[in-house]
């Protein structure tokens, strides 16, 4: 094939090839864009929770985003539990400190990170939160000990209002 | 494909069928030469095309009923089975037709892995037909969550999260797929969308599906290539028409049997309590069809390599035309394949129990060598088996085992210019 000569034509191709793929792009994307979540689920970002009844021992479940989240009151033999596990023989190591601000007060995502299920309190070999669906033993900080999920219960954002009130999100 | 013209009698067909050949296609479609040694295996493509219209039409009636809505699908569906009139019926055939038509397509495939349907020339038609499986899979998962009962509810939540096993944009997708942080209405409405959207993809599959099988034309069970139209061949109608018919009366009567007599026992009761986002039910379970697959996905400890492994499991049957080296199609000359086959057929069946029992223990580790065994099936054993395995003769023709010698010279000719 004989040399081919970059000419006029050829700039009015690639010019319109590209146009036409940024405009094709732009037409999708509020098409893909529409299925993520939206202003009103958005706007439930955050849920205040009144914590006076909550005793040493007892948990309680809010739903916040639609998913559970538990508000553990813990007792002093569960901190001294999280606290004394050696960081070596997590999967998933984080310090017990820097996942209860106020050790009393555990404040997690009741949501399993293998696929989602919600765990069972104080079930388990770890005294902690045990997975009915696949089987994954969290331990009084919530962190994986054992079973397929990958990391720790996931710590939202919370602070407390007062001494009586936490406000998630 | 039969190559001859069709002309049509009446005047008006003539002047119709210049200027849009359906008539032609009719002719076509009963005078397809079909190998006159099908068994009733072949039977299940018909049936499997009544599932389709079944589920369609059912759903079709149900979607005048259902709503949509997480606050109010549930009662929705209670109000069909108790209110609408033959609600419960047209709800009950819906539901088990789903089983049915996994029970068919599950017959179907191992009928073409038994008779090597899936070799040369015909990869495109099983390729489709794997691709309208996994399209049967999405639309059953989305269908099941439609009632919005826990375990619709909790399925929905275990196998939308499968996604989070992706690295980096895992939760996005998740998120993205949900429509918010959990699964909630937005999953409905979208799963809602896209369940009645399937089967018709489905449909149009199938026509895909039934034109690739039309250029080579039917396998058989002898496994070999024959002439067509030739002394191997029959008349697609009647012959295939009533055989078909036949067998379809038979399948129906296993359907009304579940739908009449045991409308629930495929189901999980835990569906009959309303979804509950702070409750996840004591022991989750897919439908049956899909256990084998969630069998392995239990069976590796890590998440990612769980939904790669499963994933696998499926797309690994696209790859099985290149995967099985042998030039023979028919296990009837495989001594060997045969018994690998059915240890297969052994290893899936297995898969499917431990898939309903809890993962621990010796569940677990029969689970795990379940996987294993059946990953060797098709990466190993199979690749291997098409040049060490000692075949046996395969006849000239169909009629020759039955007759002694091929009376069909033509068959006999074409394959030595094959072999030479």
């Amino acid at each position: 094939m004989a040399e081919k000569k970059t000419n006029r034509r050829d700039f009015l191709f690639t010019a319109t090839y590209a146009v036409g793929a940024v405009g094709l792009g732009a037409t999708v994307w509020p098409m893909i864009d529409q299925m993520n979540p939206d202003a009103s689920v958005k706007a439930l970002a955050s849920t205040e929770v009144d914590i006076s009844s909550v005793t040493p021992g007892k948990t309680i479940t809010v739903l916040w985003r639609g998913k559970p989240v538990f508000i553990r009151r813990r007792t002093p033999d569960e901190i001294a539990e999280a606290k004394s596990v050696n960081l070596e023989d997590l999967k998933d190591p984080q310090k017990d400190e820097d996942r209860a601000k106020d050790p009393e007060w555990l404040v997690m995502l009741g949501v399993c990170t293998h696929l989602g299920c919600v765990p069972l309190d104080q079930k388990g070999d770890y005294n902690g939160w045990f997975c009915p669906c696949h089987g994954s033993h969290y331990d009084t900080s919530g962190r994986i000990r054992k079973g397929p999920a990958p990391t720790n219960m996931e710590v939202p954002k919370y602070e407390f209002v007062n001494s009586n009130t936490i406000k998630i999100g | 494909m039969s190559d001859h013209e069709y002309t049509p009698k009446s005047k008006f067909g003539k002047w119709f069928n210049d200027r849009l050949p359906l008539l032609s296609l009719a002719s076509h479609l009963t005078d397809y030469p079909t190998p006159k040694n099908l068994n009733y295996w072949w039977t299940f493509g018909g049936i499997l095309t009544f599932c389709l219209i079944t589920q369609i039409v059912t759903g079709l009636t149900l979607a005048m009923h259902y709503i949509a809505h997480a606050d109010m699908a549930f009662e929705s569906v209670e109000h069909i089975m108790r209110d609408v009139n033959y609600g419960w019926l047209i709800r009950y055939i819906h539901a088990n037709g789903a089983s049915m038509f996994f029970l068919a397509v599950y017959i179907h495939i191992f009928r073409s892995l038994f008779y090597g349907s899936y070799k040369s020339p015909r990869e495109i038609i099983w390729i489709i037909g794997i691709i309208i499986y996994l399209l049967m899979m999405a639309a059953a998962f989305m269908g099941y969550v439609l009632p919005w009962g826990q375990m619709s509810f909790w399925g929905a939540t275990v196998i939308t999260n499968l996604f989070s096993a992706i690295p980096l944009v895992g939760e996005g997708i998740v998120t993205w797929l949900w429509g918010g942080y959990s699964v909630d209405n937005p999953t409905l409405t979208r799963f809602f969308t896209l369940h009645y959207l399937i089967p018709f993809l489905i449909l149009g599959l199938v026509v895909l599906h039934i034109w690739a099988l039309h250029v080579p034309g039917n396998n058989n069970p002898v496994g070999i290539d024959i002439e067509k139209p030739s002394k191997d061949t029959v008349p697609f109608h009647p012959y295939i028409v009533i055989k078909d018919g036949f067998a379809l009366l038979m399948f129906m009567i296993v359907f009304a049997f579940f739908v009449f007599y045991a409308p629930n026992i495929l189901g999980h009761a835990d569906n009959y309590i309303e979804a509950d986002p702070l409750v996840t039910p004591a022991h989750i379970v897919p439908e049956w069809y899909l256990l084998p697959f969630y069998a392995i996905l239990r069976s590796v400890p890590d998440k990612l390599l769980g939904v790669v492994a499963m994933l696998s499991a499926i797309l690994i049957l696209a790859a099985l035309p290149w995967l099985d080296t042998s030039k023979i199609r028919s296990a009837v000359f495989r001594p060997l394949y045969k018994q690998f086959y059915w240890i297969l057929v052994a290893d899936v069946l297995i898969l499917g129990y431990v898939g309903a029992m809890p993962a621990e223990g010796l569940y677990l580790l029969i689970a795990r060598v379940a996987t294993a065994y059946y990953f060797l099936h098709f990466l190993v054993i199979l690749p291997v088996l098409g040049f060490k395995e000692k075949t046996l003769p395969v006849p000239l023709s169909i009629t020759e085992p039955v007759l002694g010698g091929s009376p069909n010279l033509a068959t006999a000719r074409n394959r030595e210019s094959l072999n030479n």
